[in-house]
């Protein structure tokens, strides 16, 4: 399948395949973009951004939702922090949407959606709390977050759930900067939802400007 | 007011100060709380332990024991209550708003829905519910949206913004910015459309709606009372909620909203394997 992307602007700053159930923290300044691509189709990669020179801003979901007037990201979306303000920009993906309500599997949220048999599990929320420790965050930092490649419907009745995604091999999204952030990704290592087909794989991570 | 002669001395100054006692306002605490009136049936006033009028634009915070109940009520109508929740022992521990939509799956409030923690655990249940019109995903307006529409969104102007206020309350309890955590929305509702869409639901309602919540853990409840932040009127239109909270049981085994679902009853297992001390 074709990737079909546009070509990144600038120079290619950083190229890394992030290995299934991992984390990864990178600094992206503004106006450089992330590419993060699904290389194997259908793997949720999820995703937290901060203030580079004020980490108590950091992405909001809940900000991002309410400027726009949806909850689900599509090209063109613009990411904005607690206090309002742009963080990114959706400039362009080959998905339809992407997920910004379903937030990140945790080991304790997992007992509940599926049992304390999950307990020993690898989990999002600990790629996230590894990765932040390092630069000094904590778990209060740890907010709602995007799902990049995950697919959840609203049905009338307000029902919803994580389902099928809406990926494929090689699909992509190209993130712009607009303040110097600090961007935590967590390859979700999940196994007992379809998101990430029941087979957590790589995604390539490309930084350009 | 008592007339006084002169403010430039101690006890002057003094003396105008206490010609305060007594007065009253729309917005304000009820001390001691027992002496609160129009309590629902069966609670006694020496079981309350809060009741305050919270104004419009206003906010406040509290720690409650296990088992209380807080009944908020929209008195005119306009209220929109913007609702954090911690474990008052280890405030790393909130409300999880994502986690309480996604492990419930659904996205709409109702009686008997429970409001879950980070740590997989039931801090709230909704009890009672006569509004039906709240809202999980858009959040606390903030200085820069309330500027947009209202032209500031100071809290020292006419027009304080909800993340501000969450702040504020946090803030008496030690907490900061790290902690003012994607929130609830209580009184005024938004419905996701097939497209993805967020619908306003911002009434007009009739006055006297409530919600009744009800403590499943020690917990400090932040409340900020502004405009929802999809409130399309140019004007800053939010009128006072009434809070009140008595003592009450922790909830037992047989408790049906406890049970309802296996995913709400590993969070109620959780939150009692949490207190096994």
């Amino acid at each position: 399948m074709s990737i079909d992307a546009p070509t990144l602007d600038g120079a290619i700053l950083h190229d890394e395949i992030v290995a299934a159930r991992a984390p990864w923290i990178r600094r992206i300044a503004t106006g450089q973009t992330l590419r993060i691509v699904d290389l194997e189709g259908n793997q949720a990669v999820d995703f937290l951004i901060y203030n580079a020179h004020d980490d108590a801003e950091r992405y909001s979901a809940q900000d991002t939702i309410a400027a726009q007037a949806n909850i689900y990201l599509r090209q063109g979306a613009v990411l904005r922090s607690n206090e309002g303000a742009p963080m990114m920009t959706v400039t362009a993906t080959a998905v339809a949407w992407h997920d910004t309500i379903g937030g990140a599997c945790s080991v304790e949220s997992n007992t509940l959606r599926y049992g304390h048999h999950t307990k020993s599990q690898h989990a999002c929320v600990e790629n996230f709390l590894l990765a932040s420790a390092a630069e000094g965050r904590t778990k209060r930092d740890i907010v709602s977050n995007i799902n990049w490649f995950m697919n959840v419907p609203v049905e009338a009745d307000g029902t919803l759930g994580i389902v099928d995604g809406i990926s494929a091999p090689g699909l992509f999204v190209d993130l712009r900067a607009e303040m110097d952030v600090i961007a935590v990704i967590s390859n979700c290592p999940q196994i007992n939802n379809p998101c990430n087909g029941f087979d957590p794989t790589p995604v390539r991570v490309i930084i350009a400007g | 007011m008592t007339s006084h002669a002169t403010t430039a001395d101690p006890r002057g100054a003094q003396s105008h100060a206490r010609a305060q006692a007594g007065a009253r306002a729309e917005a304000m605490p009820t001390l001691p709380p027992s002496q609160a009136q129009d309590l629902p049936e069966g609670v006694s006033g020496a079981d309350v332990v809060w009741d305050e009028v919270i104004a419009g634009g206003g906010y406040a915070s509290r720690r409650l024991a296990r088992g209380t109940r807080l009944r908020l009520i929209d008195l005119k109508g306009e209220a929109c209550v913007s609702l954090l929740l911690f474990n008052a022992e280890q405030p790393a521990e909130r409300l999880n708003v994502a986690d309480t939509v996604k492990v419930q799956w659904n996205a709409y409030l109702e009686p008997g829905r429970l409001l879950l923690s980070d740590m997989g655990r039931a801090l709230a249940t909704l009890v009672e519910d006569t509004a039906g019109t709240h809202d999980a995903f858009c959040g606390a307006s903030n200085r820069a949206s309330n500027g947009r529409r209202y032209g500031d969104g100071f809290n020292h102007g006419a027009h304080p913004n909800a993340r501000d206020r969450l702040l504020l309350g946090a803030a008496k309890f030690g907490l900061g910015r790290r902690d003012v955590h994607p929130c609830l929305n209580l009184f005024k509702g938004v419905r996701i459309a097939p497209d993805g869409a967020t619908e306003l639901q911002a009434g007009p309602f009739p006055l006297g709606r409530h919600v009744t919540l009800r403590a499943e853990m020690e917990v400090v409840v932040v409340l900020a009372n502004c405009p929802h932040v999809l409130d399309p009127r140019s004007d800053y239109v939010v009128s006072a909620v009434r809070a009140t909270a008595w003592r009450g049981p922790t909830t037992p085994s047989d408790d049906p909203m406890r049970n309802a679902s296996p995913e709400g009853l590993r969070a109620f297992l959780n939150t009692e394997d949490y207190y096994l001390r």
